[in-house]
Protein backbone atom coordinates (compact mmCIF):
# COMPACT_ATOMS: atom_id res chain seq x y z
CA UNK A 1 0.00 0.00 0.00
CA UNK A 2 1.34 3.06 -1.04
CA UNK A 3 1.84 6.72 1.23
CA UNK A 4 -0.43 8.18 -0.80
CA UNK A 5 -3.26 5.46 -0.90
CA UNK A 6 -2.41 5.67 3.55
CA UNK A 7 -3.05 9.18 3.51
CA UNK A 8 -6.21 9.18 1.54
CA UNK A 9 -7.77 6.60 3.48
CA UNK A 10 -7.03 8.05 7.09
CA UNK A 11 -8.30 11.47 5.81
CA UNK A 12 -11.15 9.70 4.99
CA UNK A 13 -11.55 7.75 8.39
CA UNK A 14 -10.65 11.09 10.22
CA UNK A 15 -13.15 12.80 8.24
CA UNK A 16 -15.82 9.95 9.22
CA UNK A 17 -14.64 10.14 13.05
CA UNK A 18 -15.11 14.09 13.20
CA UNK A 19 -18.57 13.71 11.44
CA UNK A 20 -19.67 11.11 13.64
CA UNK A 21 -18.77 13.09 16.50
CA UNK A 22 -20.44 16.30 14.84
CA UNK A 23 -23.64 14.28 14.42
CA UNK A 24 -23.55 13.53 18.14
CA UNK A 25 -22.98 16.76 19.09
CA UNK A 26 -25.89 18.53 16.93
CA UNK A 27 -28.60 15.45 16.05
CA UNK A 28 -28.38 13.42 19.36
CA UNK A 29 -27.32 16.22 21.80
CA UNK A 30 -28.78 19.72 21.87
CA UNK A 31 -25.49 22.11 21.70
CA UNK A 32 -27.01 24.32 18.93
CA UNK A 33 -30.33 24.99 21.12
CA UNK A 34 -28.65 25.47 24.32
CA UNK A 35 -26.80 28.17 25.48
CA UNK A 36 -26.26 29.97 22.01
CA UNK A 37 -29.05 31.69 21.90
CA UNK A 38 -29.26 35.03 23.26
CA UNK A 39 -31.13 35.39 26.54
CA UNK A 40 -32.18 37.04 29.68
CA UNK A 41 -32.68 35.72 33.28
CA UNK A 42 -36.00 35.64 35.19
CA UNK A 43 -36.46 34.09 38.61
CA UNK A 44 -39.12 32.97 40.55
CA UNK A 45 -39.47 31.58 43.85
CA UNK A 46 -42.22 28.27 44.29
CA UNK A 47 -43.31 26.60 47.39
CA UNK A 48 -42.31 23.71 45.98
CA UNK A 49 -40.83 22.44 42.82
CA UNK A 50 -41.25 18.60 42.95
CA UNK A 51 -39.22 16.94 40.59
CA UNK A 52 -37.78 19.58 38.65
CA UNK A 53 -34.23 19.50 37.38
CA UNK A 54 -31.81 21.62 36.10
CA UNK A 55 -31.92 22.55 32.12
CA UNK A 56 -35.58 21.63 32.25
CA UNK A 57 -37.87 23.52 29.52
CA UNK A 58 -39.74 26.50 30.07
CA UNK A 59 -42.84 26.61 27.84
CA UNK A 60 -45.29 28.81 27.12
CA UNK A 61 -48.45 27.39 26.06
CA UNK A 62 -46.62 24.30 25.06
CA UNK A 63 -43.56 26.23 23.20
CA UNK A 64 -40.13 25.67 24.64
CA UNK A 65 -38.94 29.25 25.73
CA UNK A 66 -36.27 28.85 27.59
CA UNK A 67 -34.42 26.63 30.48
CA UNK A 68 -34.32 26.21 33.80
CA UNK A 69 -31.07 27.55 34.74
CA UNK A 70 -30.04 27.29 38.69
CA UNK A 71 -32.47 26.36 41.50
CA UNK A 72 -30.99 27.28 45.34
CA UNK A 73 -33.37 27.27 48.48
CA UNK A 74 -33.97 30.95 49.87
CA UNK A 75 -32.32 30.78 53.75
CA UNK A 76 -35.29 33.10 55.15
CA UNK A 77 -38.73 32.27 53.49
CA UNK A 78 -37.38 28.44 52.61
CA UNK A 79 -38.62 29.19 49.39
CA UNK A 80 -37.50 27.36 46.24
CA UNK A 81 -35.83 30.27 43.97
CA UNK A 82 -36.01 29.19 40.65
CA UNK A 83 -33.76 31.17 37.74
CA UNK A 84 -35.12 30.73 33.77
CA UNK A 85 -32.88 31.52 30.82
CA UNK A 86 -35.66 32.84 28.55
CA UNK A 87 -35.07 33.41 24.78
CA UNK A 88 -34.58 36.94 23.54
CA UNK A 89 -36.94 37.19 21.06
CA UNK A 90 -40.07 36.36 23.84
CA UNK A 91 -40.82 38.77 26.14
CA UNK A 92 -43.30 38.28 29.41
CA UNK A 93 -46.35 40.40 30.78
CA UNK A 94 -45.89 41.84 34.63
CA UNK A 95 -48.47 39.79 35.47
CA UNK A 96 -47.00 35.87 33.97
CA UNK A 97 -47.99 33.60 36.48
CA UNK A 98 -45.20 30.60 36.43
CA UNK A 99 -46.15 26.87 36.93
CA UNK A 100 -44.45 23.76 37.59
CA UNK A 101 -46.01 21.09 35.36
CA UNK A 102 -45.99 18.00 34.16
CA UNK A 103 -46.32 16.51 30.76
CA UNK A 104 -48.23 13.12 31.57
CA UNK A 105 -47.85 11.24 34.22
CA UNK A 106 -44.64 10.38 33.49
CA UNK A 107 -43.38 12.95 31.79
CA UNK A 108 -40.87 15.40 32.14
CA UNK A 109 -41.20 18.21 34.63
CA UNK A 110 -41.32 21.65 33.00
CA UNK A 111 -41.92 25.21 34.22
CA UNK A 112 -45.34 26.49 32.51
CA UNK A 113 -45.44 30.31 31.81
CA UNK A 114 -48.83 31.77 31.11
CA UNK A 115 -48.85 35.34 30.17
CA UNK A 116 -51.39 38.32 31.26
CA UNK A 117 -52.48 41.44 30.36
CA UNK A 118 -50.12 44.12 31.93
CA UNK A 119 -48.80 46.43 29.66
CA UNK A 120 -45.22 46.78 31.06
CA UNK A 121 -42.78 43.49 30.69
CA UNK A 122 -40.61 41.52 32.62
CA UNK A 123 -36.61 42.79 32.17
CA UNK A 124 -33.69 40.83 32.80
CA UNK A 125 -33.52 39.82 36.29
CA UNK A 126 -37.09 40.46 37.32
CA UNK A 127 -39.06 38.24 39.50
CA UNK A 128 -42.05 36.79 38.60
CA UNK A 129 -44.96 37.66 41.10
CA UNK A 130 -47.18 35.01 40.94
CA UNK A 131 -45.90 31.27 41.08
CA UNK A 132 -48.16 28.04 41.56
CA UNK A 133 -46.24 25.02 43.03
CA UNK A 134 -45.71 21.59 41.61
CA UNK A 135 -48.52 19.00 42.86
CA UNK A 136 -47.79 16.52 44.55
CA UNK A 137 -49.57 13.41 44.30
CA UNK A 138 -49.07 11.79 48.16
CA UNK A 139 -50.87 15.26 49.41
CA UNK A 140 -53.24 15.16 46.48
CA UNK A 141 -54.63 11.32 47.69
CA UNK A 142 -54.52 12.06 51.37
CA UNK A 143 -56.52 15.22 51.43
CA UNK A 144 -59.44 13.09 49.11
CA UNK A 145 -59.06 10.54 51.91
CA UNK A 146 -58.97 13.01 54.59
CA UNK A 147 -62.15 14.61 53.47
CA UNK A 148 -63.70 11.18 52.47
CA UNK A 149 -63.36 10.01 56.15
CA UNK A 150 -64.71 13.18 57.50
CA UNK A 151 -68.17 13.56 55.86
CA UNK A 152 -69.07 9.81 56.92
CA UNK A 153 -72.38 8.44 54.60
CA UNK A 154 -73.02 11.36 53.40
CA UNK A 155 -70.69 10.48 49.86
CA UNK A 156 -73.22 9.27 46.87
CA UNK A 157 -72.14 8.49 43.74
CA UNK A 158 -72.98 12.48 42.59
CA UNK A 159 -70.79 13.96 45.50
CA UNK A 160 -68.64 16.75 44.39
CA UNK A 161 -66.40 16.29 47.57
CA UNK A 162 -63.47 14.37 45.57
CA UNK A 163 -63.52 17.21 43.31
CA UNK A 164 -63.33 19.80 45.73
CA UNK A 165 -60.63 18.37 47.72
CA UNK A 166 -58.24 18.23 44.32
CA UNK A 167 -59.14 21.79 43.55
CA UNK A 168 -57.93 22.93 46.49
CA UNK A 169 -54.49 20.57 46.26
CA UNK A 170 -54.11 21.59 42.60
CA UNK A 171 -55.35 25.45 42.77
CA UNK A 172 -52.43 26.36 45.68
CA UNK A 173 -51.81 29.29 43.87
CA UNK A 174 -49.82 31.81 45.99
CA UNK A 175 -50.19 35.62 46.75
CA UNK B 1 3.36 -30.59 63.29
CA UNK B 2 3.12 -26.99 64.79
CA UNK B 3 6.53 -26.13 62.74
CA UNK B 4 5.38 -27.47 59.72
CA UNK B 5 2.36 -25.56 60.38
CA UNK B 6 4.49 -22.37 60.41
CA UNK B 7 6.06 -23.27 57.33
CA UNK B 8 3.14 -24.09 55.46
CA UNK B 9 2.07 -19.98 56.48
CA UNK B 10 5.58 -19.01 56.20
CA UNK B 11 5.40 -20.42 52.60
CA UNK B 12 1.71 -19.51 51.52
CA UNK B 13 3.30 -15.65 53.04
CA UNK B 14 6.12 -15.67 51.03
CA UNK B 15 4.08 -16.78 47.93
CA UNK B 16 1.63 -13.74 48.68
CA UNK B 17 4.30 -11.09 49.09
CA UNK B 18 5.97 -12.11 45.70
CA UNK B 19 3.37 -11.96 44.17
CA UNK B 20 2.17 -8.31 45.42
CA UNK B 21 5.97 -7.14 44.72
CA UNK B 22 6.18 -8.67 41.52
CA UNK B 23 2.64 -6.59 40.55
CA UNK B 24 4.53 -3.65 41.50
CA UNK B 25 7.62 -3.98 39.78
CA UNK B 26 5.12 -4.97 36.73
CA UNK B 27 2.93 -1.42 37.17
CA UNK B 28 6.96 0.60 37.65
CA UNK B 29 7.52 -1.02 34.74
CA UNK B 30 4.68 0.28 32.54
CA UNK B 31 5.01 3.66 34.41
CA UNK B 32 8.57 3.98 33.04
CA UNK B 33 7.97 2.56 29.64
CA UNK B 34 4.89 4.92 29.03
CA UNK B 35 7.29 7.76 30.24
CA UNK B 36 10.17 6.67 27.40
CA UNK B 37 7.49 6.46 25.09
CA UNK B 38 5.86 9.92 25.43
CA UNK B 39 9.88 11.24 25.43
CA UNK B 40 9.82 9.69 21.83
CA UNK B 41 6.63 11.28 20.87
CA UNK B 42 8.15 14.12 18.72
CA UNK B 43 9.75 11.57 16.67
CA UNK B 44 6.22 9.87 15.75
CA UNK B 45 5.18 12.88 14.60
CA UNK B 46 8.27 14.54 13.14
CA UNK B 47 8.15 11.11 10.87
CA UNK B 48 3.93 11.66 10.67
CA UNK B 49 3.48 9.24 7.90
CA UNK B 50 4.68 5.82 11.00
CA UNK B 51 1.78 7.27 12.32
CA UNK B 52 -0.65 7.73 9.88
CA UNK B 53 -0.01 4.08 8.83
CA UNK B 54 -0.72 3.22 12.43
CA UNK B 55 -4.01 5.39 12.14
CA UNK B 56 -4.25 3.12 8.85
CA UNK B 57 -3.89 -0.48 10.39
CA UNK B 58 -5.61 0.40 13.77
CA UNK B 59 -8.17 2.75 12.51
CA UNK B 60 -9.50 2.78 8.99
CA UNK B 61 -8.88 -1.35 8.98
CA UNK B 62 -11.30 -1.32 12.18
CA UNK B 63 -14.19 0.13 10.71
CA UNK B 64 -15.96 -2.61 8.82
CA UNK B 65 -16.34 -3.96 12.18
CA UNK B 66 -17.28 -1.20 14.31
CA UNK B 67 -19.78 0.44 12.51
CA UNK B 68 -21.46 -3.71 12.13
CA UNK B 69 -21.00 -3.77 15.85
CA UNK B 70 -22.91 -0.54 16.33
CA UNK B 71 -25.20 -1.06 14.26
CA UNK B 72 -26.77 -4.59 15.95
CA UNK B 73 -25.83 -2.95 19.50
CA UNK B 74 -28.28 -0.43 18.11
CA UNK B 75 -30.87 -2.87 16.96
CA UNK B 76 -31.06 -4.66 20.00
CA UNK B 77 -31.13 -2.23 22.22
CA UNK B 78 -33.77 -0.36 20.66
CA UNK B 79 -36.07 -3.79 20.22
CA UNK B 80 -35.46 -4.47 24.10
CA UNK B 81 -35.69 -0.96 24.97
CA UNK B 82 -39.16 -0.91 23.61
CA UNK B 83 -40.61 -3.84 24.98
CA UNK B 84 -39.35 -2.79 28.52
CA UNK B 85 -40.60 0.78 27.78
CA UNK B 86 -43.50 -0.42 26.83
CA UNK B 87 -45.12 -2.12 29.45
CA UNK B 88 -44.85 1.86 31.35
CA UNK B 89 -46.41 3.55 28.24
CA UNK B 90 -43.42 5.62 28.05
CA UNK B 91 -42.68 3.83 24.12
CA UNK B 92 -41.91 7.50 23.31
CA UNK B 93 -38.96 7.85 24.96
CA UNK B 94 -36.83 5.21 23.26
CA UNK B 95 -34.75 7.92 21.82
CA UNK B 96 -33.20 8.64 24.86
CA UNK B 97 -32.75 5.15 26.31
CA UNK B 98 -30.56 4.12 22.85
CA UNK B 99 -28.62 7.53 22.71
CA UNK B 100 -27.79 7.66 26.38
CA UNK B 101 -26.92 3.90 26.68
CA UNK B 102 -24.51 4.08 23.60
CA UNK B 103 -22.75 7.75 23.94
CA UNK B 104 -22.09 7.06 27.55
CA UNK B 105 -21.35 3.50 28.38
CA UNK B 106 -21.78 0.78 25.04
CA UNK B 107 -19.81 2.91 22.49
CA UNK B 108 -16.53 3.52 24.63
CA UNK B 109 -16.83 0.00 26.32
CA UNK B 110 -17.39 -2.09 23.37
CA UNK B 111 -15.48 -0.09 20.59
CA UNK B 112 -12.96 -0.07 23.10
CA UNK B 113 -13.37 -4.02 23.51
CA UNK B 114 -13.41 -4.72 19.99
CA UNK B 115 -10.67 -2.47 18.97
CA UNK B 116 -8.38 -4.26 21.52
CA UNK B 117 -9.13 -7.58 20.24
CA UNK B 118 -8.77 -6.77 16.61
CA UNK B 119 -6.10 -3.79 16.85
CA UNK B 120 -4.43 -4.17 20.10
CA UNK B 121 -3.53 -8.17 19.62
CA UNK B 122 -2.29 -7.15 16.18
CA UNK B 123 0.04 -4.54 17.38
CA UNK B 124 1.55 -6.57 20.54
CA UNK B 125 1.69 -9.53 17.55
CA UNK B 126 3.76 -7.68 15.36
CA UNK B 127 6.05 -6.21 17.95
CA UNK B 128 6.74 -9.07 19.45
CA UNK B 129 7.54 -10.93 16.31
CA UNK B 130 9.56 -8.35 15.26
CA UNK B 131 11.57 -8.75 18.74
CA UNK B 132 11.57 -12.36 17.96
CA UNK B 133 13.08 -11.90 14.76
CA UNK B 134 15.49 -9.47 16.44
CA UNK B 135 14.28 -6.72 14.14
CA UNK B 136 14.04 -4.16 17.26
CA UNK B 137 17.87 -5.40 17.91
CA UNK B 138 19.18 -4.76 14.52
CA UNK B 139 17.45 -1.44 14.45
CA UNK B 140 19.44 -0.59 17.79
CA UNK B 141 22.71 -1.85 15.69
CA UNK B 142 22.06 1.10 13.37
CA UNK B 143 21.39 3.71 16.17
CA UNK B 144 17.77 3.73 15.73
CA UNK B 145 15.98 3.40 18.88
CA UNK B 146 12.81 1.01 18.29
CA UNK B 147 10.58 3.09 21.30
CA UNK B 148 10.73 5.98 18.82
CA UNK B 149 10.45 4.41 15.21
CA UNK B 150 7.92 1.51 16.13
CA UNK B 151 6.31 1.86 19.65
CA UNK B 152 5.15 5.92 19.47
CA UNK B 153 3.94 5.92 16.31
CA UNK B 154 1.91 2.60 16.93
CA UNK B 155 0.69 3.89 20.34
CA UNK B 156 -0.52 7.14 19.36
CA UNK B 157 -2.10 5.81 15.94
CA UNK B 158 -4.07 3.69 18.50
CA UNK B 159 -4.74 7.03 21.15
CA UNK B 160 -6.13 8.97 17.98
CA UNK B 161 -8.02 6.01 16.05
CA UNK B 162 -9.89 4.82 19.39
CA UNK B 163 -12.40 8.01 20.15
CA UNK B 164 -13.05 8.40 16.79
CA UNK B 165 -13.92 4.59 16.26
CA UNK B 166 -16.19 5.13 19.67
CA UNK B 167 -17.94 8.08 18.05
CA UNK B 168 -18.45 6.13 15.09
CA UNK B 169 -19.80 3.32 17.16
CA UNK B 170 -22.07 5.53 18.61
CA UNK B 171 -23.78 7.23 15.47
CA UNK B 172 -24.16 3.49 13.74
CA UNK B 173 -25.68 2.43 17.00
CA UNK B 174 -28.27 5.55 16.85
CA UNK B 175 -28.78 4.77 13.21
CA UNK B 176 -29.49 1.18 14.17
CA UNK B 177 -31.73 1.98 16.87
CA UNK B 178 -33.51 4.53 14.54
CA UNK B 179 -34.36 1.50 11.89
CA UNK B 180 -36.00 -0.67 14.49
CA UNK B 181 -37.64 1.83 16.70
CA UNK B 182 -38.75 4.18 13.62
CA UNK B 183 -38.96 2.10 10.62
CA UNK B 184 -39.88 -1.49 12.04
CA UNK B 185 -41.82 -0.36 15.24
CA UNK B 186 -43.49 2.41 14.01
CA UNK B 187 -42.33 5.08 16.81
CA UNK B 188 -42.99 8.43 15.56
CA UNK B 189 -39.88 9.85 14.21
CA UNK B 190 -40.69 12.84 15.58
CA UNK B 191 -40.80 11.69 19.33
CA UNK B 192 -37.40 9.89 18.61
CA UNK B 193 -35.52 12.48 17.56
CA UNK B 194 -36.75 15.12 19.72
CA UNK B 195 -36.86 12.79 23.42
CA UNK B 196 -33.28 12.32 22.21
CA UNK B 197 -32.28 15.81 21.89
CA UNK B 198 -34.04 16.82 25.20
CA UNK B 199 -32.80 14.30 27.13
CA UNK B 200 -29.02 13.85 25.72
CA UNK B 201 -26.45 17.19 26.86
CA UNK B 202 -23.22 17.83 25.27
CA UNK B 203 -21.64 19.04 28.17
CA UNK B 204 -21.97 15.78 30.46
CA UNK B 205 -23.02 12.75 28.29
CA UNK B 206 -21.06 12.92 24.86
CA UNK B 207 -17.93 14.87 26.32
CA UNK B 208 -17.99 12.24 28.80
CA UNK B 209 -18.31 9.78 26.50
CA UNK B 210 -15.16 11.20 24.56
CA UNK B 211 -13.41 11.11 27.39
CA UNK B 212 -14.01 7.52 28.27
CA UNK B 213 -13.08 6.47 24.81
CA UNK B 214 -9.17 8.60 24.70
CA UNK B 215 -8.78 6.66 28.12
CA UNK B 216 -9.68 3.48 27.08
CA UNK B 217 -7.76 4.34 23.92
CA UNK B 218 -4.27 5.16 25.66
CA UNK B 219 -4.32 2.21 28.03
CA UNK B 220 -5.56 -0.66 24.99
CA UNK B 221 -2.54 1.29 23.10
CA UNK B 222 0.13 1.06 25.81
CA UNK B 223 -0.94 -2.29 27.38
CA UNK B 224 -0.60 -3.51 23.81
CA UNK B 225 2.87 -2.21 23.04
CA UNK B 226 3.92 -2.72 26.79
CA UNK B 227 3.07 -6.56 26.02
CA UNK B 228 4.55 -6.67 22.58
CA UNK B 229 7.96 -5.18 23.28
CA UNK B 230 8.40 -7.33 26.42
CA UNK B 231 7.32 -10.66 24.83
CA UNK B 232 9.44 -13.73 25.32
CA UNK B 233 11.34 -13.85 22.14
CA UNK B 234 10.02 -17.15 21.33
CA UNK B 235 6.70 -18.29 18.98
CA UNK B 236 5.03 -19.46 22.48
CA UNK B 237 5.98 -16.00 24.18
CA UNK B 238 4.53 -13.82 21.40
CA UNK B 239 1.53 -15.80 21.53
CA UNK B 240 1.15 -15.74 25.75
CA UNK B 241 1.67 -11.89 25.15
CA UNK B 242 -1.35 -11.37 22.71
CA UNK B 243 -3.47 -13.45 24.91
CA UNK B 244 -2.48 -11.19 27.99
CA UNK B 245 -2.90 -8.12 25.97
CA UNK B 246 -6.11 -9.15 25.17
CA UNK B 247 -7.34 -10.42 28.61
CA UNK B 248 -5.10 -7.00 30.38
CA UNK B 249 -6.96 -4.48 28.32
CA UNK B 250 -10.46 -6.16 28.35
CA UNK B 251 -10.40 -5.63 32.34
CA UNK B 252 -9.19 -2.50 32.08
CA UNK B 253 -11.07 -1.27 30.17
CA UNK B 254 -14.50 -2.55 32.51
CA UNK B 255 -12.54 -1.60 35.41
CA UNK B 256 -11.45 2.19 34.29
CA UNK B 257 -15.01 2.88 33.03
CA UNK B 258 -15.98 1.61 36.53
CA UNK B 259 -14.00 4.50 38.41
CA UNK B 260 -14.43 6.99 35.33
CA UNK B 261 -18.46 6.75 35.52
CA UNK B 262 -18.50 7.13 39.43
CA UNK B 263 -16.14 10.23 39.21
CA UNK B 264 -18.01 11.92 36.15
CA UNK B 265 -21.93 10.77 36.98
CA UNK B 266 -21.84 10.59 40.87
CA UNK B 267 -25.01 12.70 41.47
CA UNK B 268 -24.13 15.13 38.49
CA UNK B 269 -27.73 15.08 37.46
CA UNK B 270 -29.44 16.09 40.56
CA UNK B 271 -30.62 19.34 41.34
Amino acid sequence: MNRAAIDLWVGIFVALGFGAILFLALKVGNLLTLDHTPGYRLEASFDNIGGLKLRAPVKAAGVVVGRVESVRLDKTTYEAVVTLRIDRDYQFTKDTIAAINTSGLLGEVYVGLDAGGDPTMLKDGDQIAKTQSAVVVEKLISQFLFDKASSPRASTPGDPVPAKAADQAAGGAKK
Amino acid sequence: MSAELVAGIAQWLRRLGGGVTGAVAQLGFVARFLVAVLWNTPHAFRRIHLTLREIYFTGVLSLVIILMSGLFVGMVLSLQGYETLKRYGADEQLGILVALALVRELGPVISGLLFASRAGSAITAEIGLMKTTEQLAAMEMMAVDPLARVVAPRFWGGVISMPLLAALFSAAGIFGGYLVGVRLIGIDSGAFWGQMQAGVDFWPDVTNGIIKSVVFGAAVSLISVFEGYNARPTAEGVASATTRTVVVSSLAILALDFVMTAFMFRGGNAV
